[in-house]
């Protein structure tokens, strides 16, 4: 399939700041592709070079195979986009927004589902200043999509969204990759890339740090599984460390822990019935795309341990 | 062009929904103008006015106050604050054509202008039988001119200061200037030496005289045009020159 965006060496400074430091990444059409990040790595850098909304100093940028620094035109017009900050006139009302940016997108009418889908029919006559955060962002949402683009780009969407209107969020997204639009979306959270990224890209300080599945992103930053189960304290724990994969064995104020690796959930359950124990809550947890996010973007004199 | 005009049409009505800007432009001028019409009445008096009607001589100058407010202070204002809330960086990062947003704003300084003058000359010839304009063609060229002559220097200043906030005050002083020395005042002739000489360098003593021309059926004012066109010029090029560098 065609790649809806290429970069590669992406460049950007600020003053003697590099802020951007060979950025590269490929996305492919009909993908969601999800940028993280702790604050300041320079997502909205480069999601905003790709959409010539800043100019970028060096490397190689292609939005649906245009320059956004020579086709700056063309590209605006395949991508839509909810910015990290923008603003619209205090006093516009929700449908002038709507209306404006579909006639300026050259699509019609086709803004009144948008109202529905994004729970602002109700706000529909409210001016712009009146809304509240959630329902602003919600609007902007509603507009990087209004144009029907091939491409959105969605910079801390569920920012501000309560948790009902983030799930809500959610489904819409899906749907919108279901038409085949590529999505490209910066987030900070964790359940939110997992649920809709096909893929991500991890960028600390200016550079990508990890790229693939969320996936693949777990298993190649991190292999280790916790079991955990309460056992009375006169319980011995010793054979533990006897099984195959276990690393550590602790016992803490909620219970014991195991680290390791491997099928540990399995063996530390067989091990504990031989021996007459039968914790009814015995439990693990495997690594998550968190916990490789953590590892992936930790100070490299700091390594998180957990 | 179906863009400009649904632009335009949102502009007009964010316009009309801010007070602050619709008071300096169509009302303040209305009050301020029948209250000269009524202390000066119709009858000219060689010693001032040019030796025109009082009520003339202020239609055709509070008709160039008009659009010189909306040119520098509602569109400036309009434009600085957009700038500064990220409104301007919403409509960059659409499909809008670059001089689209600009063009609207102009197109609403036309047409609120043209309200405004429409208003301004209802109130002296109805109630005080002030002069139409003599010669149509010759009056709305003028009018034209100076319109844009004062929009394109509002654009240059709204890309120039960085606040809403500098825009309005920088506009309000503009306007109190102009209405006091631009011939929308006190008539030049009983102006000091000092102050005569501030009014020759106030944009607006040529705007109303480029007016007021044809208004009453003169001779083309060469001068007055020739200043209000080289400001246009001027000014778009400022213009061109500060959207370049952005
Ligand atoms: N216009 C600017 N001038 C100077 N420095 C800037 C500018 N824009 C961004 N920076 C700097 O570039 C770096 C990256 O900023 P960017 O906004 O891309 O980060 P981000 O990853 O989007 O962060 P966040 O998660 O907080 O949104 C930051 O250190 C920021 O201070
Ligand atoms: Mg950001």
């Amino acid at each position: 399939m065609a790649n809806a965006i290429e970069v590669e060496g992406l460049r950007k400074r600020y003053g003697g700041l590099e802020v951007l430091d060979g950025v590269g990444f490929e996305v492919a059409e009909g993908e969601i592709f999800g940028l993280l990040g702790p604050n300041g790595a320079g997502k909205t850098t480069t999601v905003e070079c790709l959409q010539g909304l800043r100019w970028a100093d060096a490397g190689h940028l292609r939005v649906f195979g245009h320059d956004p620094r020579r086709d700056v035109r063309r590209v605006r017009g395949l991508v839509g986009s909810q910015l990290q900050e923008s603003a619209l006139p205090d006093r516009i009302k929700v449908w002038e927004a709507l209306q404006l940016f579909a006639t300026i997108e050259g699509t019609g009418r086709a803004w009144e589902p948008l109202l529905e889908e994004w729970g602002l029919a109700h706000r529909r006559n409210a001016a712009f200043g009146d809304l509240s955060g959630g329902q602003r962002q919600r609007l902007f949402i509603a507009l990087a999509l209004v144009g029907a683009p091939r491409l959105v780009v969605l910079d801390e969407m569920t920012t501000g969204l309560d948790p009902a209107a983030r799930r809500d969020a959610w489904d819409l997204v899906a749907a919108v990759r279901e038409r085949g639009t590529t999505v490209l979306l910066v987030t900070h959270f964790m359940d939110e890339a997992e649920r809709l990224c096909d893929r991500v890209a991890v960028l600390r300080g200016g550079r990508i740090v990890g790229t693939g599945t969320p996936a693949e992103l777990v298993r190649s930053t991190t292999s280790e599984v916790r079991v955990e189960f309460s056992a009375p304290s006169a319980f011995g724990l010793d054979f533990l460390t006897g099984i195959a994969g276990a690393t550590t064995v602790t016992r803490r104020r909620t219970g014991v822990v195991v680290q390791g690796t491997g099928p540990l959930l399995a063996r530390v359950g067989h091990a504990l019935v031989e021996r007459g124990l039968e914790p009814p809550d015995l439990r693990v947890s495997l690594p998550s795309l968190e916990d490789a996010y953590l590892r992936l973007t930790a100070p490299l004199d700091d390594p998180v341990s957990s | 062009m179906r863009v400009l005009r649904e632009l335009t049409w949102v502009e007009l009505k964010l316009f009309a929904r801010e007070p602050m800007t619709v008071v300096f432009v169509l009302v303040l001028p209305v009050v301020v103008l029948y209250v000269l019409n009524g202390v000066f009445g119709d009858q000219p008096n060689p010693g001032v006015w040019e030796g025109h009607s009082p009520v003339d001589f202020y239609t055709s100058a509070y008709v160039a106050l008009v659009v010189a407010t909306m040119g520098v202070l509602s569109l400036p204002v309009h434009l600085a604050s957009y700038r500064e809330g990220g409104v301007l960086r919403r409509f960059r990062a659409s499909a809008l054509p670059r001089w689209t947003l600009v063009g609207a704003h102009v197109l609403v300084a036309v047409i609120s202008g043209l309200v405004g003058s429409v208003l301004l000359t209802a109130v002296s010839v109805l109630g005080y039988d002030a002069t139409l304009p003599r010669d149509w063609v010759g009056s709305a060229a003028a009018f034209l001119l100076v319109t844009l002559a004062f929009c394109a220097f509002g654009s240059f200043l709204g890309l120039v200061l960085r606040t809403a906030r500098a825009a309005q005050g920088l506009g309000v002083l503009l306007f109190f200037v102009f209405m006091m020395l631009g011939g929308a005042g006190p008539p030049r002739e009983v102006l000091p030496d000092a102050m005569v000489t501030l009014a020759d360098v106030v944009p607006l003593t040529y705007a109303a005289r480029a007016l007021r021309a044809p208004w009453l059926g003169l001779p083309w004012d060469t001068a007055a045009t020739t200043v209000m066109a080289g400001m246009l010029l001027v000014s778009v090029l400022l213009v061109a020159w500060r959207s370049r560098s952005e």
